[in-house]
This record gives structure tokens, C-alpha cells and sequence, in this order.
């Protein structure tokens, strides 16, 4: 690992002053993603800010219904809050569905958003990666993309997004707070991960020196009935070839409110609104489940290996919806 | 039965311990944390290593930029083909020296700047620190000059040629005309296969830590096999053998990736001896996939033709593997189909194209874990086409004698392990029709295939050696990785001289030890006990002679054959002496037996062993999947293996290792696999993370059986189980697909697009 | 080099360390400690499995100077029930995951009492089934495959404790 200076400021101001002077510093939280990529010589900060010691580790009640959720609280502290299993319970699977205990103990809200693509070729130093080194080209268009992004690709960068909270949350209309010296912003989640275009190595809106500082999830009384389905090559512990999480609403057998994002198949976490609109107000079959899968995933860019990933992700998208119109018999 | 071949103990030992599930001896070391493994041993100015990589296939470096990479603190050396002090080339192959396969590569480290595979050590930091050498080695700059590389197997394939065969590996076969039985017969399949390159991964990364005293070293190394390893770093660093201590008592981990010396071990002697410190390197995850070979992929084809009574009337098995221009290991692909059916017409090839790639080494029963995967997939596709039960199929081609040579089976039981699997898996239940077995949602599925490994043995060296207490020491340079050597040498020792087990100790692991046998090729166990009996017997033969000097002895006058050893002493009917007794009488404090192996006469003997009888462990893979019919995701819900694998030692070790190869053979039906970019030669996935070991989610509840009748030609009629049990398994899980969806899948790993 | 103090074990530890040494690093070569091992130094396989304040960790992902402060506890802090399980079970072969999975193990029972779900866990379940088992000890790897002897030391642990 290169070098760094380490400091550990005692408050939030403390904590964006002190990369505010430093371009080329980083926050560091659980340490799950970022202390590997930089043991790879892929995050090469000159100081590192550990913002654990911050006094956001905690998830408190917002007026309506709503959740404030610190920046630092771990993700299996989140997964486990009762109100989060009641209220969200596509955010307590989708957290309990990403890497493993240990990490879920070590992993931070804020750290999860900010997880970098599993792309082999960003991975390797020796490889062509646009991404680690905007202008090098990408390896990957005709590599191993078996697992690349189908949607909101471009032809410098077919990664995807590897965080599996962070779809939940897209589904749930979560809004980031990030603080910096100039102040405190709100960034829908939705805006908040960049699709790659021609700069896949910017994949936030994040500034440099912004520091997220919590997410706010407001009430959403269909996510109640909620359900976050990861697709995997292993049983547990593998990243997403798709996921799909959705919450749905049916009131005589008409959809009343729907809520879709998938993961694993784009370089964001994706708000499948193509889908909603198609679903709302319309019968909650199968066949109709179908269609808006197929909508949604009309665009998508495949290549040899990764094709599957359109069935796949269409018969989980509506195996997830029919599950939750039928009761759950598929556990 | 009784015993027709020698090597068992003529006087009558109890078996008070042998066959018993006893709890394994190093137990509480490796629950505690105080096993110590190679990485872990500390010396004064201990100095810490890592590797450089090549970034490219082949070529040359033309220019090294170090300066960048000592510029960091703690940097001691930065060691490359410049500056290195030269090692001894890697000894050419010779079947009068097996040592000689040690040689994980032919490439001479550091002392050329030839590349030959992406990935291969070009330099080597040492530092203070592990972190240092670490981002020291980052920083080395290589610039090359490229030449055209041959990379890309499946591009290659079609170049084959046939391997070279030996004869304990022949690489061809032929009876009748295969070809023209298949066309005319009016059943068939003609299926092609593909199975990608594996890795051990065992959890323990390979490492070193070396120390040089003058022109002695000392090596700390989780190995496979202590005489191979001493003797090549003999070569290499032109010291006599007897100037360097191997100690390896806990190995991490092996699976075949411990049994060859590969670059890390060289290096790290290499750099002890150029910086006069004692040199740890650890590798990585990522350098040990750059730097320790692994499992060929294959292409195979399989076809079968039948009568419509299912008797087999030809049977083609071809495969393609590969090696590299560096070395490389050829597999024994169509093993299997050597041995398991009554073809009246074979045809057996293998095939072999060498790339510009790390050279591939032996993996858990490399050959027949790929090959059976083929074979064991075509039967059950053949059953099919006839409307027969997979069982019933195997059945019907059951041979009584090899089917190529009509040799004899030292020991065959597929017919009982199949019996005794369809009754504990209870495959009476399963609808023969496909995709129509459920469970809620589930598509459930069961599949069977055959197992088969030949099994071994090697030459081992043992000493015994008798305390006045009465204790037992065997000593033995046994390596344990896991099976449970020591625990089970102990039983059989504590049987063979009448003795409790407390009073058994084995030392293993270490140089200098007499010789033990290499652990692979599953004949550790067997081939150990052989020495260990042996001795035994030497032991027991000089102690009664001892006895009978005394002249009180009740022992006087017997003869070895009616004595017993028994409760610590000899005996004839009621009356004997302790061992202790004996030693006191005859005013010593101790008596030791040894017994040397030969590798010559050893070789000599196993080849007319071979002519005689086809020598394997068999068994009988039954499994369950369950497959989400939106997904394709298959997951393994039970398992029932049953084995054929002689005198079962001690059942719970035993039961460990059966288990282990399957829960590695279900990695290889479903998510195992090397990512090897076919445009540039690198491993692509060298890490935990997206090299798919199967995890606890993925692993059942798994039965294993044992048919624990004594093979006649093997010492207690044991045969190793330490492979056997990964053969079939990806069949059987294949199999079990094919049932619950319709869907023969033939390219390793099933992964869900592949069923989808 | 910054200056820390740990817990480790039951006794207090002060050490220098560089920021980039990470805890397992420290651990192993500083203080001795080689129970925790280093089987990928990424996370990916779970055999450096340590409890921090009683909470399972990955010892290779953390920084030391980040747990200033802290209690740890590695395989040779423990003593529990589940050490002599994993030996009648047979729950282990070459032993190079062992300390990890116990550490595991520890922890995962606590969060269990503690009532922390899983992904497999139903709405109402309370229940330690060998499924739920599986799933939560899912991040550390066992290649030697020793997974159904560890299951049952597990099982057979934890049913003592619920008895």
C-alpha cells in the first residue's frame, strides 16, 4: 500500500475542512472496498480521513413516516433495525444479501454507496481500464464481461455498480446528504451514481471533498409489502448477475403503486421507471409483469457473454412482482 | 479375506483402533490457534519478500527500472535477472529420479529475461516490512519487448497431438473398431465436453520462510513432498542434501498445488542467500495464480453405442489438454474409461497442445475428476436415449474383468456401492421423466455417476522406536495438509504392536525424519502403513528375540508367528511380557526398527504389480438438485456417496476427506473456473472474490458410505481416499440437472445462463 | 508511525504502527498473534476472522490505527465450547481456516441471540436452523470442505446453549 497520512478528526467539520486543502484525500469508513483497492494500487490517496470516530452512526425518525440514517451506520446494524424490517424491508434483504457478516459488521451506509465497480479489468493493473485510467481504453468490451452492464453503457465502460443497498434505495426515492465546506446538499439517490458517457472514471456527484453525512428515506407505506431478490453464481457471498428490488401495490387487481430498480446490470443502480410507468394502473398478471420487464430492458447493450442477463433479468423481474402478488410461496 | 498379497503383519495384532472414528491428534493444536504454518515462524532480522510480475505473454524485458522501488523505506534488495546470483537450472526429467518432477517449471528465475507467461516473477523485493516489499514491488518498472504468444487454448485445440504415453499412463487405447461400432449401432450418443482451467485455492497461500547459516538452510514450507523439495533446492543451490532442514508440519492446504516447487519457494532461498537475512515470502492470493501452475482445461469427446438392451458396442472417449512450453503436467483424461465399462469396441485417445502459459500441475485427481465428468455424462445421456435407468444402464456394462486386458480387479464393487446408494438416497422415489419432479417451486432432480481413482502407492521409510515406558514413536516424513496422516498412522501402529494409542507418538513433517511418501496420488495412508507394519514386525521380531534370551521368559521358545502383541507386550495365550519387561530384562532403554524403501526396487515391483491386477478406489455419486425454473439457479440439496475404498482406517478422517472432494467437485460443476484471457495469457480472476469456491450456503448435508471390505493386494486392505470422491461429482450434479430440466449442459461450470 | 493501544485478548497492547499496517498485519507480526490467518488478504475468504468489542470482523480490511482503542479478541483469546465441537465433529482438515471459523462462529451466535436476521430468515423466525447456519457462516471459506462438520459442531453447540 502506498503511503498516506492518516488523521481522524473529531467532528464533521473537522472532518471536510480536512480534505478541503487536499485534493487528494480520502474519507475512509468500514474500510471493506476501499483498504483493498488501495492494497492494489488502485486508490492511491496522499491522506486518508477516517471518519468512523463521526457522530453519524445512528438512524432516527423523520416526521411522516420517514427515516434518517447516519452515514456511518454499519450495514448490518441497518439491516437488523427494526423499523428499517417493518417499514424497508427490501433494504434490510438487499444489505443482508451483499458480501458477508464480517464485512456487513465492518461496511458503512456511506462507504456502500461509494463501492467500486468488481470489473476485472479495473481490478488489474496491467489491463486497459478507463475507468482507473480515463484514455486507456477498455479491455473488457471484448474480454470477460460475463457479468457486465447491459443498460447505461457506453464504449468506454460496461462495469457495474456492485452495491446491492444502494438499488434498494433507489427504489425507495432516497435522498443523499453530503456535506462540505460550502455547505450541506441533498442529491437524490437516483442522480447520485453517474452513468459513465465518456468520464466513467466520475461515478458520483459527489465533489472531492464532500463528505456523505447521512441518507434519508422518506415514508413509503408500499415498501412495507417489499422484496429484494439477488441472482448469483453462488448461493451467498458472490456479487449480483442481477438482482431486482420491488414493492408493489395491487388494490383489486390493479397495480396502485410500484416501486423497481435492478442491480447488476447497469453502472448505477437502476431506477427501472420504464417499467413502473408501464405496470401502474394496469392488471397485476404475469403477462403484464412481463411487458414491463421487456420495456425496461429494450435498450440494453449486450454482448456474447453477458446477453443472458436480459432473460434473466426479465424472469426475475417477474418472478419478484408475482411473488409479492402472490403472497411470498416462493420464501 | 484373507491376505494374498504380502506387506500385512503375519503375527496376530488386534484391531482395537483401526476402523474406529477417532478424533484426530492435532485437533486442539489447529483449534487453538498454536499450529504454526510455514508464515509463521519468526527469526532474528527476518526480512520480508515480493514478487514482480510479468505483464505480458512472452518477450523479453528489455530495461528494469528499480530506483523508484528502493527508494522506499525499508527496501533492502531489489533482486532481478541483473543483479541475481545464479541458481542451477531446473533438473531435466528422469524416470530413475521421480524427484525430478518437481520442477514446477524449467524456467530458470532471475537468471533470464526471457518471459514465457504473463505473470511470471521477473523480480523479487525484499524489505523490512511486508508492507514495504509489498509497495516496493509495486513500483519496479518492466519494459519488454513482445513477441507473438500462443495463449488461447480453445484457438489451439485443433493443433493437437497425441501425448506420449508411459506405462503407468498410456495415452491411447484401442480395441476392435469403436468407429464403425457406433455407426452401426442402433443406439447412440456423440457428445462434446469442455471443462475450464481450476485452481487449488487452498485457504493457506503458498510461502516460505528461509534461512541460510553458511552453506545450511533451513525451510519452513507447507509442502506435499519433503524428499522432492529437499532434493531440488539441492540442485539448484549446488548444497548437499543433507545441508538443508525442510520443516513442514502443517500444510495449509494442498489439492496437488504443494507438490512441485514452484517460483515462490525458489525465490525466497534465492533472496535469503543474495541479502544474508532470513527471507519470508508470503505470497499473495494473486501471485500464487500467477506463479503456482493449475488444472488443464479440456475439450473432450464422449461417444457411445449401444444395443437396445443397453450393452455397450463402442466407446469413444478423446480429450485435449494442455501443457506449457515451460513444463506441464499431462493428464490421464480417459482413465476411466479404460476401466468402468464392457465395451465390446474402445477407442481411447488423449491430446495434448502446449501453450505460452505457467505450466499446469496435478489437481485432486487430475484426469479422472474431468474425464469422468464427460464419461459419467454421456452414460447418463445414453440412458436416455435408451428409456433405461442410469443404474440399471452401469449395470448392464459392469465388467468382471478390465475390459481391455481382462486383467483382474484387485478389488470391484461397483455393483454394492450402487445397491447400497439407491437404498440410502432413496432413488426408488425419483420419476424417471424429466422436469416433472418438484418441490413448491423447485424443479428437483437426481443424477448418479461412477467414481473412479487408481490407487497407489510409494515408496515410504519408517523407524520405530520402543521407549522402556513402552512408548511407540514412529517416525515417518509425512505431510499433513489435512488428512489426518499422523492420527491414522498412529491407529495402525498402536495396533500393530498391542498398544494403547496415548503411548503412540508420530512425528512427521520435517527432513529429518526418514523419508516419508509424497502426498498425492491418494497413497500417503496406504503407503505409510505399508512401512509402519513392517517395522512393526522388525520391531517385534527383535524384541522376542530379546525375550528369549531372558530366562525366565515365558516367551522362550515361541516363535513370531505365535505370539500376540497385545496390552503392551508379546504374549502366547496367557502368558507374556511387557515391552518394558523385555527391555528391563535385556538391559535396555530402547529398541528401534527401520525399514527403507527403495525407489527402484519399488518401481520394479509396482510395474509387475500392474501387469497383474487393475488397482482403484470406486464409488457411487447420488445427487439432488433443486433449480429455480425462473432463474436456472441450481443449487445441490442431498448427497449419498458410497465407496469402495478397502479397510477404512478411521471413519471420521475418512469421512472428511470423501466430503471435501465432492464439496470440490460440486465447485467444479457449478462455479469454478479460471478466467484465463484468451488475448493476453492473464488470469483474470486471481482472487477468492470471483474464483467461485463453493461456500457453506452451497454445501448440503452429505452422506458418505463405506463398503469397508478389505482390498487384498493393499497393506490392511486400505485404498486412499483422498481423491476419488471429486470423480463423478460433476457428473452426478450434471446428471441431476439434465433430470430436473431436460437440459444436458456439457461446458463446466453449470452456471444459470447455461440452463436459463 | 502512530501510537495505539488495544485490548488484545485480555491484555492491554501498545504499539507503533505505520496507517497502512492493517489490524491483521499487526496482529501476526507485532504482537505474535498467527491464529488469525492470512488467506487473501481481501476479504474474500474470512480465515482472518477476529471479534472486535465482540463483533466479527475482517482483520485483513482494517487498519490498526482505526481500532485504537478497541478489544480484540483472536482464536487464542477464546475459550469456548465450540474449540472441543470442532474437534469431535471433525469440523476442520488442514486447519488453516479453524481460527476464523470459530472467531465466526462466536460472533454469529451472539448476533443470533441478539436477533440480527439473514437473508434466508422468514418473517417470525427465531430459530438457529442448519440453514440459517450455512447462510451465516457463508463468509468463510473452508476448501478442504469440512462445511458439514462444521455445521454440526455449530448446531450441536448452540443447542446446548438454547438447552
Amino acid at each position: 500500500m502506498r503511503p498516506f497520512a492518516y488523521v481522524k478528526p473529531a467532528d464533521v467539520t473537522a472532518a471536510v475542512r480536512a480534505v478541503a486543502t487536499e485534493p487528494r484525500a480520502k474519507f475512509l469508513g468500514g474500510g471493506t472496498n476501499l483498504v483493498d483497492l488501495m492494497r492494489e494500487g488502485i486508490e492511491r490517496p496522499d491522506t486518508v480521513v477516517d471518519v468512523t470516530g463521526l457522530p453519524l452512526d445512528t438512524v432516527e425518525e423523520l416526521p411522516g413516516g420517514g427515516l434518517r440514517i447516519g452515514a456511518l451506520v454499519r450495514n448490518s446494524a441497518l439491516a437488523a433495525d427494526p423499523r428499517v424490517l417493518a417499514r424497508y424491508p427490501l433494504l434490510s434483504q438487499a444489505l443482508l444479501a451483499g458480501a458477508s457478516a464480517q464485512l456487513r459488521n465492518m461496511a458503512t451506509v456511506g462507504g456502500n454507496l461509494l463501492q467500486r465497480t468488481r470489473c476485472p479489468y479495473f481490478y488489474d493493473a496491467a489491463a486497459a481500464c478507463n475507468k482507473r485510467e480515463p484514455g486507456a481504453g477498455c479491455d473488457a468490451l471484448e474480454g470477460f464481461n460475463r457479468g457486465s452492464a447491459i443498460l447505461g453503457v457506453s464504449e468506454s465502460c460496461i462495469a457495474t455498480h456492485p452495491s446491492d443497498m444502494s438499488v434498494a434505495l433507489a427504489a425507495l426515492d432516497a435522498v443523499v446528504e453530503a456535506r462540505s465546506v460550502r455547505g450541506t446538499r441533498r442529491i437524490p439517490l437516483t442522480d447520485f451514481h453517474r452513468l459513465p458517457g465518456d468520464n466513467p472514471e466520475i461515478e458520483t456527484e459527489l465533489a472531492l471533498d464532500e463528505l456523505i453525512t447521512a441518507v434519508e428515506l422518506p415514508a413509503a407505506p408500499v415498501a412495507a409489502r417489499s422484496r429484494y431478490r439477488k441472482v448469483r453464481d453462488r448461493a451467498s457471498y458472490a456479487f449480483a448477475l442481477v438482482s431486482v428490488a420491488a414493492a408493489l401495490e395491487v388494490r383489486d387487481g390493479a397495480v396502485t403503486e410500484v416501486r423497481l430498480a435492478l442491480g447488476g446490470v447497469a453502472p448505477k443502480p437502476w431506477r427501472a421507471r420504464e417499467a413502473e410507468r408501464i405496470l401502474l394502473g394496469g392488471p397485476a398478471t404475469e403477462a403484464e409483469f412481463r411487458r414491463a420487464a421487456e420495456a425496461e430492458l429494450a435498450p440494453a447493450t449486450v454482448r456474447p457473454a453477458n446477453a443472458f442477463k436480459v432473460n434473466l433479468a426479465r424472469a426475475t423481474i417477474v418472478a419478484t412482482l408475482r411473488e409479492l402478488t402472490t403472497g411470498g410461496e416462493d420464501g | 479375506m484373507t491376505t494374498k498379497y504380502a506387506e500385512t503383519a503375519p503375527a496376530t495384532t488386534g484391531t482395537k483402533y483401526v476402523g474406529r472414528p477417532i478424533d484426530r491428534l492435532d485437533g486442539l493444536a489447529k483449534t487453538t490457534g498454536e499450529a504454526r504454518f510455514a508464515a509463521e515462524h519468526q527469526y532474528p532480522g527476518l526480512a520480508h519478500a515480493a514478487l514482480v510480475h510479468a505483464t505480458i505473454a512472452r518477450g523479453r524485458v528489455t530495461a528494469v527500472d528499480t530506483a523508484a522501488a528502493r527508494a522506499v523505506t525499508g527496501v533492502i534488495e531489489v533482486l532481478t535477472h541483473e543483479n541475481a546470483p545464479p541458481m542451477k537450472p531446473a533438473p531435466k526429467f528422469s524416470v530413475l529420479d521421480l524427484s525430478s518432477l518437481a520442477s514446477g517449471t524449467s524456467v530458470n528465475y532471475l537468471a533470464t529475461d526471457e518471459v514465457h507467461w504473463n505473470g511470471q516473477p521477473m523480480a523479487v523485493v525484499v524489505a523490512e516490512t511486508p508492507e514495504a516489499a509489498r509497495h516496493a514491488a509495486s513500483l519496479v518498472r518492466l519494459t519488454y519487448e513482445e513477441r507473438p504468444a500462443v495463449v488461447d487454448f480453445a484457438a489451439e485445440e485443433p493443433n493437437a497431438v497425441q501425448q506420449r504415453s508411459n506405462p503407468v499412463m498410456p495415452s491411447a487405447a484401442d480395441k476392435g473398431d469403436a468407429r464403425a461400432a457406433l455407426a452401426a449401432a442402433p443406439v447412440s450418443v456423440d457428445l462434446r465436453f469442455s471443462t475450464p482451467p481450476h485452481h487449488h485455492n487452498a485457504i493457506e497461500p503458498h510461502a516460505t520462510t528461509a534461512v541460510w547459516d553458511g552453506d545450511e538452510l533451513t525451510l519452513h514450507e507447507g509442502t506435499q513432498n519433503i524428499p522432492w523439495l529437499r532434493k531440488h533446492l539441492s540442485q539448484r543451490f549446488g548444497v548437499p542434501e543433507r545441508n538443508i532442514r525442510v520443516l513442514s508440519p502443517f500444510v495449509g492446504g494442498g489439492f496437488g498445488g504443494k507438490g512441485s516447487v514452484w517460483a515462490g519457494t525458489l525465490l525466497a532461498v534465492l533472496a535469503a542467500r543474495a541479502t544474508g537475512r532470513a527471507v519470508r515470502l508470503a505470497l499473495t492470493r494473486e501471485s500464487v495464480y500467477h506463479t503456482v501452475g493449475g488444472r488443464t482445461p479440456s475439450t473432450q469427446r464422449v461417444a457411445l453405442g449401444a444395443d437396445a438392451e443397453g450393452n455397450l458396442t463402442a466407446l469413444i472417449h478423446t480429450s485435449v489438454s494442455r501443457t506449457s512450453r515451460i513444463g506441464g503436467m499431462p493428464e490421464q483424461i480417459t482413465s476411466g474409461s479404460r476401466h468402468l465399462y464392457a465395451a465390446q469396441n474402445v477407442h481411447l485417445r488423449q491430446n495434448l497442445v502446449q501453450l505460452d502459459l505457467l505450466a499446469n500441475t496435478a489437481m485432486r485427481a487430475p484426469g479422472e475428476s474431468i474425464g469422468t465428468f464427460a464419461l459419467e455424462s454421456a452414460v447418463d445421456e445414453l440412458a436416455w436415449e435408451l428409456g433405461l435407468d442410469p443404474i440399471e444402464l452401469r449395470m448392464r456394462n459392469e465388467p468382471e474383468r478390465d475390459p481391455l486386458h481382462g486383467k483382474q480387479f484387485a478389488h470391484r464393487m461397483l455393483r454394492e456401492a450402487y445397491a447400497l446408494g439407491a437404498d440410502r438416497f432413496g432413488w426408488r422415489e425419483r420419476d424417471p421423466r424429466p422436469g416433472v419432479m418438484r418441490d413448491g417451486r423447485w424443479l428437483v432432480g437426481m443424477g448418479v455417476a461412477t467414481a473412479y481413482h487408481p490407487s497407489w502407492r510409494m515408496p515410504a521409510s519408517v523407524t520405530l522406536r520402543l521407549g522402556a515406558d513402552g512408548g511407540v514413536v514412529v517416525r515417518c516424513g509425512l505431510h499433513e495438509m489435512g488428512m489426518g496422516a499422523a492420527t491414522a498412522q498412529a491407529q495402525i501402529a498402536a495396533d500393530a504392536m498391542g498398544v494403547p494409542m496415548e503411548a503412540v507418538r508420530v512425528e512427521y513433517g520435517d527432513s529429518d525424519l526418514p523419508p516419508g511418501p509424497g502426498a498425492g496420488g491418494s497413497a500417503q495412508t496406504a503407503s505409510a502403513a505399508a512401512g509402519v507394519l513392517a517395522a512393526a514386525e522388525k520391531l517385534k521380531k527383535s524384541l522376542l528375540a530379546m525375550a528369549r534370551r531372558q530366562p525366565d521368559s515365558p516367551l522362550r521358545g515361541r516363535r513370531l508367528e505365535e505370539v500376540e502383541a497385545r496390552d503392551g507386550g508379546l504374549f502366547h495365550g496367557g502368558r507374556g511380557q511387557t515391552y518394558a519387561e523385555i527391555l528391563a530384562g535385556a538391559g535396555r532403554d530402547h529398541v528401534e526398527a527401520a525399514v527403507k524403501s527403495g525407489m527402484l526396487s519399488f518401481m520394479a515391483r509396482t510395474l509387475s504389480e500392474r501387469r497383474r491386477y487393475v488397482k482403484a478406489a470406486t464409488g457411487a455419486q447420488f445427487c439432488e438438485v433443486r433449480v429455480d425454473p425462473d432463474t436456472g439457479e441450481v443449487r445441490v440439496s442431498r448427497w449419498v456417496g458410497v465407496f469402495d475404498v478397502g479397510t477404512v482406517i478411521n471413519e471420521k478422517t475418512a469421512n472428511s476427506q470423501l466430503r471435501g472432494g465432492i464439496v470440490m467437485g460440486i465447485g467444479m460443476a457449478l462455479s469454478e473456473e479460471t478466467l484465463v484471457d484468451q488475448r493476453t495469457g492473464r488470469i483474470m480472476n486471481p482472487s477468492l472474490a470471483e474464483y467461485h469456491v463453493p461456500v457453506h450456503a452451497d454445501i448440503p448435508r452429505i452422506d458418505v458410505h463405506y463398503l469397508d471390505e478389505p482390498d487384498p493386494t493393499m497393506p490392511l486392505g486400505l485404498i486412499g481416499v483422498g481423491e476419488v470422491s471429486i470423480t463423478g461429482a460433476a457428473a452426478a450434479v450434471a446428471n441431476a440437472v439434465r433430470h430436473a430440466t431436460g437440459k444436458r449442459v456439457v461446458d463446466l461450470p453449470i452456471t444459470l445462463d447455461k440452463v436459463l | 508511525m502512530t501510537e495505539i493501544r488495544m485490548k488484545v485478548n485480555g491484555s492491554v497492547e501498545s504499539l507503533d504502527v505505520e496507517p497502512w499496517v492493517s489490524l491483521l498485519d499487526a496482529l501476526r507480526e507485532r504482537l505474535g498473534l498467527t491464529g488469525p490467518k492470512k488467506g487473501c488478504d481481501q476479504g474474500a475468504c474470512g480465515a482472518c476472522t477476529v471479534l472486535a468489542d465482540g463483533m466479527r470482523i475482517n482483520a485483513c480490511l482494517a487498519l490498526a490505527v482505526q481500532y485504537d482503542g478497541r478489544e480484540i479478541t483472536t482464536i487464542e483469546g477464546v475459550a469456548h465450547p465450540l474449540q472441543e465441537a470442532f474437534v469431535r465433529h471433525d469440523g476442520f482438515q488442514c486447519g488453516y481456516c479453524t481460527s476464523g471459523q470459530i472467531c465466526s462462529a462466536i460472533g454469529m451466535l451472539a448476533e443470533h441471540a441478539a436477533g440480527m436476521p439473514s437473508v434466508v430468515t422468514g418473517p417470525g423466525d427465531r430459530e438457529l436452523s442448519e440453514t440459517e447456519v450455512r447462510e451465516r457462516m457463508s463468509g468463510n471459506l473452508c476448501r478442504c470442505g469440512a462445511y458439514n462438520g462444521i455445521v454440526d459442531a455449530i448446531m450441536d453447540v448452540a443447542g446446548k446453549d438454547a438447552g
